[in-house]
């Protein structure tokens, strides 16, 4: 399955400036407690963890449950102490998982 | 057969087919689903929810601010961000943020891990709220210590009807 994903950060910071990450993802977020109308239970599938790397090196983390909406929306701040690589993990039941790359520079 | 299912059928109606044009007109998400309310977490459930997070530390009011409107009108997508007050230094910062709910099926909703490295601490997210109730957020920082903020959101359509439009 793939899951689209939007990113928005400035592409371009000052060393030690503050900047705001917004992220979000395509996903159904099911949360485990419908039932159809034969009375069958609709299985749970969510995402269950986000993880963004700076260089490599964990900044944020999430655990995520049913209560998000659909399309999960998670906004956060982290230094942009360097010029380099963001990378973003979501993973999830199903054994779901997805994950982007965005470069930063820093001047 | 009666007289008055003959003299509709001399109409062209039947009572079989106007109870399927009936059926028909139905969208057609209602079919497909009925709604059972899930047994809903107790304020209790909060309360156990909020000590695991703390492991029974106390909770103090303030430095915690829930920003989240007090009024909802559709609770599948409640705009909620949390901000807590610290300098995010290594010596003194927010290590997590936990936002937890009354009513909710299950009462955590969001638990994130942060640290200096974030620069400020603040987090925005969407949440489903299933009815009117209190949300709360818990800030844990370095020092051991927790804060916490709680907000009540009138909630005019829980998240749990959104297959009954």
């Amino acid at each position: 399955m793939t899951a689209q994903a939007l990113i928005h950060f400035p592409k371009k910071a000052r060393r030690g400036e503050v900047i705001e990450i917004r992220t979000m993802i395509s996903h159904p977020m099911e949360t485990g407690f419908r039932r159809t109308q034969q009375g069958e239970p609709i299985p749970r599938n969510i995402i269950t963890a986000f993880v963004c790397r700076y260089n490599d090196v964990e900044v944020f983390r999430a655990d995520l449950f049913p209560a998000l909406t659909a399309n999960p929306f998670l906004a956060f701040h982290t230094v942009a102490a360097e010029s380099g690589t963001l990378t973003f993990t979501w993973t999830g039941d199903d054994g779901f998982r997805a994950e982007e790359r965005a470069k930063i520079e820093v001047g | 057969m009666d007289d008055g299912a003959a003299a509709m059928r001399s109409r062209g109606m039947t009572r079989r087919g106007m109870l399927m044009a009936g059926l028909a007109a139905l969208p057609a998400g209602a079919a497909l689903t009925v709604i059972v309310r899930p047994a809903a977490a107790t304020p209790e459930a909060m309360q156990e929810a909020i000590r695991r997070i703390t492991g029974g530390a106390p909770l103090r009011r303030g430095r915690v601010r829930l920003e989240i409107p007090p009024l909802s009108e559709n609770g599948n997508s409640v705009a909620c961000a949390v901000a807590v007050d610290s300098p995010m230094t290594a010596a003194d910062h927010v290590k997590a943020i936990h936002v937890v709910t009354e009513k909710n099926p299950q009462p955590n909703v969001i638990g994130v891990h942060l640290g200096p490295r974030a620069g400020r601490a603040r987090i925005a997210t969407r949440l489903r709220l299933s009815d009117t109730q209190t949300v709360t957020a818990i800030a844990a920082l370095s020092d051991g210590s927790f804060w916490a903020e709680s907000a009540n959101v009138i909630v005019t359509m829980g998240a749990c009807l959104e297959d009954a439009l």
